[in-house]
This record gives C-alpha cells, structure tokens and sequence, in this order.
C-alpha cells in the first residue's frame, strides 16, 4: 500500500508492503542510498536515521510503524544544525576509512550532542557502542565528537 | 594540523579512459573522459594519468580500488607533487579495470607504496616536463631554463608566467619523456607529499552520497537475492520456486547449476525481484533441498581431533631444519612445549558483497566493490563463455576489504543472474550469506618445542605446524614461509608441518599468515623468556642480536637493526618494566611484514571475572623514510591495531561441513567501548617508503596475550580469548 511518508522536511510516497523495513524503502523506493545496510538485525547501526529526532535502526523498522514521525537520514543531516557540526568534525579529522559505516556514526553522535551537548568517554560510549566500525575509526569517531561538542582544542 | 581539502569528482560509473596511441615507459598519450569531446574548453591529456583544464584544474585518475585504505587520495598525491599542482586544484577519479593502460591494478599486500612510489612521482614529473616542453616552445627558449611554481611554468629571465591550464592543449602534443629519465624532487621541496591530507572522498562519506558498490542503480534494475548451499559446493537437490514467484514483486526465480570452484559461480538459487526486499522475501519461500555432499560431516571438533594425531605422528614435512634441534633440546637446561590454536576467521566486510550487472550490445557491464577487478573479469567471461574483452569492469569504493574482494565469486554470480533475468542487476548479499561464503583467515595448530641454557639464551626451537591442504597443496593462506622468524637467529631451529583436507574455502586475510604466527611465535617466545628468566624486550633484543641485514637484500631479507630499534623504541616509549598494579600488565610483540617493522607494547587490565580490556596500544613502526599521508597513516596503524585486537574475541566454527555463525551477535566485532588509547612513534629509517594497511595488526595480537600473561600468570595459547579461563583463582 501507499505511505505517506515525511523524509528530510519532503513529503514523501512509498507504495511498498507494510513489512517493509524502512532501510529498504529508503534505499531502493526512495534512492536515498547514503543509509547502509550492514547487519539487518539491529546489530551495526549502519542503518541508523532519525525518527522525530530520534536514533533507531531502519533495518528492523517496518514502513507501517513510521506513521506521521519526521524521519531524518544522513542526506538530511546538515539540515540540523548539529548534524552539520558532527559533519564538519568528522570531515576535518578525516574520520572514515572505507566510510561505510560512518553515515549511521554521524546520525548516532547527532542524536547524542543533540542530547547531550558535553558528553563524557562513558556517555559517548554508551551512545555509540551500537555502531560497529569494521575499519575501526573509533579512535577518531571519539575525537570527532568532542571536537563537534567544543570539548578539544 | 595543517590540513588541506580538495574536492572529489562525484559518482561516475561511465567515466572511462579511452586508449589512443602508445607511449613511452608503458604511458599511454591519450585520454579522454567518456561522453566529451575534444573542444577546447575540455581538459588536455597529459597521459593516462593526468589531464589539464583550460582553468587549471587537474584531473588525477587513481589506478588502485580504494576499499578504506586511502588508496585514492595517496596516489594522486604522488603525481601530483611532481606535477608541481596546489592539491586544491587537484580532482580525482577513479580508474576503471585497464590494465594495458595501467597495468596491474589491486589492492592487497600493501603493495601499492613500494610499486608506484618512483613510478607516480615519475608520472607526475613526466607531466610537468610536457608543460615545460611545451612553454620553452611557446617562448623560444630553453627548457632547461625554466622552472615551475604550483600550476604555474615561469622563466625568470624574461618574467614570462603562462599557467597550466593556458600551457595544457600544447603540453598534450609534446612527446612523453621517458620515466626513468625525468628528474624527481628532493624530499626537502614536498608540499604535498607529507602533509596531513584527508581523503578525497570525505565529503561524499559524511553527505550520504552514493559511492559504494551496493549503492549502484541503473535505469531498469532489478534486484537479486541468491542463495548457496550451507555446505561449500552443494548442489541444488529441489527448490520452491513457484513459491518464491508468488511474493509480491518477484519477476523470477531460478536454478543456477554452477560449478566446482569457491572463486566462481556455485550452485544456487537465484530470486530477481523488484526491489531487493522482495527478492530476499521470496528466497526466504524458497526450502531449497541441497544435495548431500563430500565434506557434510567436517567439523572444527573433526579438524581439532584430526590435529592432534597429527602433531604426535612424525610430520609429513620439514621445511626447514637448520643444526641438531633433538641433540639442542636435549643438552638445554630447561625445555618448554606448549600446543597452540587459533580459529577460522571471517572477513566481515561491513558492506556486504554485491554486485551490478548489465548485459547489454554482446557485452557484460560490472560495477563491483572488489579488489582485484581484473581476475573478476576473467571469472565472468569464463562463466558466460564471453571473451574478456567483452566484459567491462568499474570499480566502486570498497565499504572494506580486508582481502575478502581479492575473489570475486559474486561478480560471476551478478553477471549470470542479470544475463538470465536479461535486465540490468543488482544482487546484493545478507549479511548471512557473507559470513558463511566467505573464504576464511584459516585455523591453525603449532606444537611448539623450545630450549634455553642457563642464562636463558634461547639454544633450540622447533614448530610442528598442522594445517590444512592436500597432497602438495597447502590450502590458500594456509602456509607459513620456513623464512618466518625466528628462522635464521636461531641456530637450531626446525620448522615442520603436516596437513588434512578442509572442504571450507580460505582466503588472505589482512596480513595473511602474519596475523596468526606473530601470535603463535611472539607468544612462545615470551614462553621462553619467562622460563629463562629473562626480561621479555632483553629476551627480543637478544633473539635479533647484532645481526643487520638478515638474508639478501632489503626487499627479500629481514633487518635485524630495523627491529631492534623499533623494539627499544616501543619499550621506551610504553615505560616498559615499571610496577603494575595486581591484574593488570603489559606485553610486548614484534613483527616483520609487508617490508613494514612493528613493536607493540599493550597494557591490558584483566578482570576479576576474566573479562580482558586492553587499555592503552603503543606502536613503533618503521615504514621508510617517508610517510605520504600522516593522516591516513594513522588512521591505518590505529584501525589495524583495533582489527587486531577485535579478532581475538571471535571466531567462526564448522558443523557438519557450515559455518555456524552469521552475523554480529554471534561473531562479535570490537565496538567503542573496548577501543584502547594508541600512541603511535615511527622511526624514519633510510628506506623507501612501504605500505601500511597491514603490518600493524600482526604483533597486536601476541602483546595482548603476553600482556595477559603479565596481569593473570596465564598463558594464551588458543584463541578467541575465553573469560572462564582468565578469572582470578
Ligand atoms: S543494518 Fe541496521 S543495525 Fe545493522
Ligand atoms: S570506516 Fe569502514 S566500517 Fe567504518
């Protein structure tokens, strides 16, 4: 069936099955390809978007429990203004390896500075531990948000 | 941080060298970009490489895939110094699979700094001697009389300037010099060549843009899914397509006959749909019966089993035995054996292998994440009887690697679907799929037998290494060099290895071989060290010695000097030998590969409950005298390091001929919260440079375990890392 959905502030139609994990409708219904696809059970975080400002995992997230909530993918993300401050760290430290993964690290640490605008190694840990890196930047993915929350030099 | 950004040119699959003509040292004159013509506002080529724009901007081609590995930012680079560009005018674009243009192209062995550090810069500088050509024509003046600044040829006699951008159209006409005779900078005059610069594609990562392989669309497309047998090779024995055809958005599904070889097309069964959702839907329909087959009853119990017989019964080779080990063994003050283990691993690409195809005019269109395109083109016209120079292959950025796209099964597979379903075809694998058709780090055993005297002066070392092969064949990765240290510094030494067959497919995995024998060799010899009494770094200093150059010539041989003195270096810098508190402790580990030399110092802190946290990582490294990229560097020396440390805590098993795990809750990566402090130090030796995607993750492994050892008074000697067996009491 047809759902309306509300992606990066454009309405938007998927006439897709309702079981249809929100990834997918992204990616192929929609051609937003910068959401990744790494894991399909809630395990990498590759997937993450907002949903009314929100992380979740779009691999598990049928279409039909969207409902009306503004979803934000990585596309979108310098709309936000703090999206576009985690872009920013992130591009200047030169964070990605291959950069597979970092679509969904940037809307995870988006969704934490949002929250939490000075968070500490625990809170970023906490945060960001459900993001796997395979190429393993977390050394930089760290340093990438503190620099983003005005915490470094 | 000085750091300088340029742009990259976006996504553009069609963008493809055309040949035109030869030319000198292997270079070829012509290049254009597809879908241009040659009027006069295009860039003019300079070579296969470089083209000039009227406005100065300089388009690099990068020859290698880029899988994470800063492959397309550090070779234009190259070129681009010598060309003597601001990299701020410098865009980059990825080649297609060409090897008459650039020969071979891959990624793998971190081979690409030693194999095109002369040979870019001589690219670049042969570009820039084609500029200067072409203004001392323009100018009536001698060549050798005029020099450039970035973009820019001047001859300061006359106070004549005449930009790149303007010299280009000319510069294209003037006969290419030879490489070999083109003179190259002095490292002192780099501007780009050492400056922290960020990938060229950064940007596109941190936007969503498309750029990997899964992210490929085609007008028309349809999407795969495709499913094998759990046990390698399996024949389809009956399949449910009709119930496969009745999800929604299924136009298809198929038997795929396939054949014998890990490396190309196996049995299958494929579901082309019109969105990949639907097609994984339908496979899910599908209660496919596989045929029974030779290797269902292989186990890692039946390996293990298999293994230990093995190593008791006399070896079926030596590969090397240099003086008396018996007769050493039996005249040392203390011996010590010690049995050790590690597991299968998978490769764990975070993007999933996948593929597009388009069969189209007689011939067969790729874009594929791959490491080596040109072997996948092979595959794809051997399996569809085409000629290969009617497959075309583009190659995609690799969302990971890790020697996995070194084989492109699932290149043949994408090509043979999309040609049957006669669309344009994106197959994309589960993550299930990729864990268990992987072609897997191998397992391992090694009986160890070592002696030292009295003063703990290591006096003999023998390795029985059981593995898996058959006949003369080892299985791939699966081998070990009788060159391997600590052959050639011991005086006895013998190396051994019997082998059984294995019906899993193996494959390189990022420092193949050296991921698992720096951990074996590294940890019996801190097993001597301790049982001598010796300091574990005095015990390595000892080992090395005072020999130098050990073997032939740098490139074959192994620098005793070079080890030594990133040992002290990594002991130094970690405060090697101060007290710790209870249960927790340092190691340290040294390895030679990838003309690379790495020490490596963990402190780990161990649990009550066994549960291991490494804390901090020192690395001393010795790549040569040049590091090209410092930011890429150590983005590359931090993630092997990480990779090294989450490969100790997973491991995939065999039942009855499968892989018994399939995705990340049962073979579990290293998430943030594990991720240690590193520090890393490079001694800048006179080398050339060499490679470092690799080199650091091998001693990583044996420096936790020692480190262990250090905190728990336990020895490590099979891997992954099991809590129970660290606890305290
Ligand atoms: S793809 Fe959704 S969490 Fe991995
Ligand atoms: S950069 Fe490769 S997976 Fe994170």
């Amino acid at each position: 069936m047809a759902y309306e959905l509300n992606v990066n502030g454009k309405a938007m139609t998927a006439d897709v099955d309702a079981d249809t994990p929100l990834l997918w409708v992204l990616r192929d219904t929609l051609g937003l390809v910068g959401t990744k696809y790494g894991c399909g059970i809630a395990q990498c975080g590759a997937c993450t978007v907002h949903a009314d400002g929100a992380p979740i995992r779009a691999c598990v997230t049928p279409i039909e429990a969207i409902g009306g909530a503004q979803i934000t993918t990585i596309e979108g993300a310098a709309s936000l203004e703090v999206g576009a401050r985690v872009q920013q760290a992130w591009s200047e430290l030169d964070v990605a390896q291959c950069g597979y993964c970092q679509p969904g690290q940037i809307m995870s640490a988006t969704a934490l500075l949002a929250e939490n605008p000075a968070p500490s190694d625990a809170d970023i840990d906490a945060a960001m531990a459900g993001n796997i890196c395979r190429c393993a930047t977390y050394v930089r993915i760290r340093a990438a948000i503190k620099r983003a929350a005005g915490q470094e030099a | 941080m000085g750091i300088i950004s340029n742009i990259t040119e976006g996504f553009s699959p069609s963008r493809r060298a055309v040949l035109a003509g030869g030319g000198a040292g292997g270079l070829v004159l012509a290049f254009s970009l597809a879908g241009k013509g040659a009027a006069a506002d295009t860039p003019a080529a300079l070579n296969a490489y470089v083209a000039v724009a009227p406005d100065g901007i300089v388009t690099i081609v990068s020859k290698n895939p880029e899988i994470g590995q800063g492959i397309k930012t550090s070779l234009p680079m190259l070129i681009a110094e010598e060309l003597d560009v601001d990299w701020v005018n410098v865009r980059t674009v990825q080649a297609d699979n060409d090897p008459v243009a650039y020969g071979r192209q891959f990624a793998g062995g971190s081979m690409a700094t030693p194999l095109h550090w002369d040979q870019l810069r001589q690219v670049g500088a042969a570009g820039r001697a084609m500029l200067l050509a072409a203004a001392a024509a323009d100018w009536g003046v001698e060549a050798a009389s005029l020099t450039t600044e970035p973009g820019v040829v001047v001859h300061a006699a006359s106070r004549r300037r005449a930009t790149y951008g303007a010299l280009a159209a000319k510069a294209a006409t003037q006969t290419a010099p030879e490489l070999s005779s083109v003179p190259l900078k002095d490292a002192s005059a780099y501007r780009i060549i050492g400056q922290p610069i960020p990938q060229v594609d950064t940007a596109a990562i941190v936007t969503g843009q498309p750029l990997f392989g899964i992210d490929m669309r085609l007008p028309g497309m349809l999407y795969a899914a495709y499913a094998k047998a759990p046990v390698f090779g399996a024949k389809v024995a009956s399949a449910d397509l009709a119930a496969a055809q009745g999800v929604k958005g299924v136009r298809r599904a198929f038997v795929v006959e396939g054949g014998t070889e890990f490396d190309g097309l196996l049995p299958g069964v494929a579901v082309v749909a019109d969105s990949w959702w639907a097609a994984n839907k339908g496979r899910q329909g599908l209660n496919v019966q596989w045929a029974d087959h030779s290797t269902s009853s292989q186990s890692t119990q039946g390996y293990a089993g298999q293994a230990r017989s093995l190593a008791e019964a006399k070896a079926g080779k030596t590969l090397r035995h240099d003086g008396d080990v018996e007769a050493a063994l039996s005249g040392s003050a203390k011996t010590v054996e010690a049995d050790y283990f590690y597991p299968f691993l998978s490769h764990a690409t975070l993007e999933p292998q996948n593929c597009t195809a388009h069969f189209h005019d007689g011939k067969m269109e790729i874009w594929a994440p791959t490491q080596l395109p040109e072997p996948g083109r092979q595959i794809v016209a051997k399996t569809l009887g085409l000629a290969p120079e009617n497959v075309i292959v583009h190659m995609t950025r690799s969302g990971g690697g890790f020697g996995r796209r070194l084989m492109n099964d699932y290149m043949a597979e994408a090509a043979w679907i999309a040609k049957e379903a006669g669309a344009p075809v994106k197959l994309v694998w589960t993550r299930e799929d990729d864990m268990r058709h992987d072609f897997y780090r191998p397992a391992g055993f090694h009986h160890f037998r070592g002696g030292i005297d009295d003063a703990g002066n290591v006096t003999a070392w023998a390795n029985h290494f059981v593995t898996f092969g058959e006949g003369e064949a080892t299985a791939r990765s699966a081998g070990m060099a009788p060159t391997e240290f600590p052959a050639r510094f011991i005086d006895n030494y013998r190396l051994d290895v019997s082998m059984m067959p294995l019906g899993v497919p193996t494959g390189p995995l990022r420092a193949p071989g050296s991921n698992a024998i720096a951990f074996v060799v590294q940890s019996f010899i801190d097993e001597l060290a301790h049982a001598g009494g010796v300091d574990p770094v005095e015990m390595r200093l000892r080992l090395l010695g005072d020999r130098g150059l050990v073997g032939d010539d740098a490139r074959s041989g192994y620098d005793a000097a070079r080890m030594a003195a990133v040992v002290r270096l990594a002991a130094e810098k970690s405060a090697w030998g101060e007290g710790l508190e209870p249960r927790r402790g340092k190691g340290i580990a040294f390895h030679y590969s990838h003309l690379g030399y790495f020490a490596e110092v963990a402190e780990v802190v161990v649990a009550e409950d066994g549960t291991v946290k490494v804390e901090k990582v020192w690395v001393a490294a010795d790549v040569g005298r040049q590091i090209i990229n410092p930011l890429g560097a150590l983005n590359q020396i931090e993630g092997s390091v990480i990779d090294g440390i989450s490969e100790m805590f997973g491991e995939i098993t065999i039942k009855d001929g499968q892989v018994e795990q399939g995705n990340f809750d049962t073979f579990p990566l290293l998430r943030i919260d594990a991720a240690p402090v590193i520090e890393t130090h490079f001694i800048k030796s006179d080398n050339p440079p060499t490679g470092l995607g690799e080199p650091a993750l091998p001693p990583v492994v044996p420096a936790v375990t020692n480190a262990i050892f250090a905190a728990t008074g336990k020895r490590v000697r099979s891997l992954p890392l099991r809590a129970e067996e660290l606890a305290a009491g």
